[in-house]
Parts: structure tokens; C-alpha cells; sequence
């Protein structure tokens, strides 16, 4: 009863706020609806016993997608009224777009059962009575040590991609050339002269 | 009045919706459209891992971890490209963008 009260608790908030960062005039607020969305969702999946996945979904979600989000939001000075002009023009046809696909994923989604065959053939399954962070942890690094790798190597494309794409050399600016310092000899820059006493340089 | 994995499918498929109406009503608006893809990405975590719960099979819930990998990786490099695109014309209209068609 508890449960099934919480998931509807869960489920209204997270349904509510999605409507609400498709329809705020505000930017900023449209991201912290999608903050609340996610909290929602990772109370989800902590109902459903899925805690590690939970967790790390505020982490990275919360943690670093949404501030990303923030931070472009705010760094950028746009005029969002005049970007939210088309929003009542475009409103019927996404309705009629959105109903049809409702309908279509809502009835896959209760009218269908599950093979018994194929919950019996389950080539892991997560019955041995341990956490399911431990449980995760021991195919994560094992079975599924590739995928976990490519998923690094993902990231790292896209922390290189980030940076080349938005790091930009100003003309204007004077830069350290550290090459150049290195490369520096003192012969280049120091000239030891013999200097007769009583004459002077000059 | 117990919750099956029937419940979250319904939500997964209704959150998936809002995803797609906000691409459509949104359409001048780059920075909504990257958060309805988010929320589009999120209703198919739930759907990963209501079928990893239900059917006591961790796959899905190692799958989702990708899926929030892709995610991740995806709004960074989306939000970069905005931000040059910003700085060369000053404006982050959809309907600008078309510097490409030749």
C-alpha cells in the first residue's frame, strides 16, 4: 500500500514537471523542473531496488547535465520570449502527434505478457542475496567489462570534443608560450663583456 | 493495489511523449529541445530498469549506465556546439541555423 502510494506520489511529481520544462517561459526554471523530474525519477528507481542506478542517475544528472544546462542558460544572453513565440501555433499538432504516440506505447506497454521461457533462460540474475550495488559491481567488471570501458571512451571523445570545439585562441591576447621559454639559451639572451677598469661602458 | 512492471511502462511511455511534445512545440528553442531529449533518454532508463527489476536480470540496469554515459556525453557536446554557434551569429535560433546547406 506504502509502496504503491509512493510510486504515485513519484509518478505525478515527475509526469507534472516534465509538462512543466516543455511549458515554462522561464529557461531557468524549465532546467529546475528537469533537476525535480530526475529527483523523481531516482525516487523511482530506489522503490524499485535499483539503488546504484539511482544514485549515480542524481549524480551525474543533477551533479553535472543540469548545472551544464544552468550554466549555459545563464551565460547566454538570449531573448527567450521571442524563441517561445511559435509555442501556441505548433501546440495542436504536437498534441496530435503526442496522443497518437501515447496510445500506440501505452497499449505495447499492457498488452503483452512475458515468455516463461525467456525469464527461465535469464543468464544473470541478480537472486544470489546480495546488494545491488555488489551485485553490479561483480558483472560490471567482469561480463561487462567492454561495454564499461567503451562508455569511458565515450566520455573522453566528448570531454575532448567539448573543449576543442568551444576553446578559441583570441589574436588580441597575450599568451604564454611555454615552448619558447624552454627553448630559451642563455647565450640568446645574456651577452658577458669585458669591462676595463676606470673606462666606463660607454 | 500492488505496482507491476505494467505501471512503469505506462509512465516511461507517457514521460517519452512529453519528450517528443516539447521537441514539437518547442521548435525555435535549442536549449528545451536538448532537455526533451534528456527526458526522452530518461523514460528509457525507467523502461531498462523496470524490465531489469522485474525480470531479476541485471543487464538492463548495466545498459541504463550507458544510456546515462551517451546522455551525458551528448548534452556536453550539444551545449559546446551551442555556445560557438552563439558566439558566431549571436543568436541560438533553430531557424537561423543553415550554414551548412551550402
Amino acid at each position: 500500500m506504502l509502496h504503491a502510494l509512493a510510486f504515485y506520489m513519484f509518478a505525478a511529481v515527475l509526469l507534472a514537471s516534465a509538462v512543466m520544462v516543455v511549458a515554462a517561459r522561464n529557461p531557468v526554471h524549465a532546467v529546475l523542473f528537469l533537476i525535480l523530474c530526475f529527483f523523481n525519477a531516482a525516487g523511482l528507481f530506489l522503490l524499485m531496488g535499483a539503488e546504484f542506478v539511482a544514485l549515480i542517475l542524481l549524480i551525474v544528472y543533477v551533479g553535472a547535465v543540469a548545472v551544464l544546462f544552468l550554466f549555459v542558460v545563464m551565460m547566454l544572453n538570449i531573448d527567450f520570449r521571442e524563441l517561445k513565440s511559435g509555442f501556441e501555433k505548433y501546440l495542436p499538432i504536437g498534441l496530435a502527434v503526442g496522443a497518437v504516440l501515447a496510445v500506440e506505447l501505452i497499449a505495447m506497454a499492457i498488452g503483452w505478457q512475458f515468455d516463461p521461457q525467456a525469464l527461465a533462460s535469464n543468464p544473470i540474475t541478480n537472486g544470489m542475496n546480495v546488494e545491488n550495488t555488489r551485485a553490479l559491481g561483480r558483472v560490471l567488471y567482469t561480463d561487462y567489462f567492454y561495454p564499461f570501458q567503451v562508455s569511458g571512451l565515450i566520455l573522453l571523445v566528448a570531454m575532448i570534443g567539448a573543449i576543442t570545439l568551444t576553446l578559441r585562441h583570441r589574436p588580441d591576447v597575450r599568451r604564454q608560450r611555454t615552448q619558447e621559454q624552454l627553448d630559451r639559451k642563455i647565450a640568446d639572451v645574456i651577452d658577458v663583456q669585458k669591462i676595463e677598469s676606470g673606462k666606463g661602458v660607454l | 493495489m500492488t505496482v507491476g512492471l505494467s505501471h512503469f511502462l505506462v509512465l516511461a511511455a507517457i514521460l517519452f511523449t512529453i519528450g517528443v511534445l516539447g521537441i514539437f512545440v518547442n521548435r525555435k528553442n535549442v536549449i528545451v529541445i536538448l532537455m526533451s531529449i534528456e527526458l526522452m533518454l530518461l523514460a528509457v532508463n525507467i523502461n531498462f530498469v523496470a524490465f531489469s527489476v522485474f525480470q531479476h536480470n541485471l543487464l538492463g540496469q548495466v545498459f541504463a549506465m550507458t544510456v546515462l554515459t551517451v546522455a551525458a556525453a551528448e548534452a556536453a557536446i550539444g551545449l559546446a556546439i551551442l555556445v560557438v554557434y552563439f558566439r558566431n551569429r549571436g543568436s541560438i535560433a533553430v531557424k537561423n541555423i543553415n550554414l551548412m546547406k551550402g
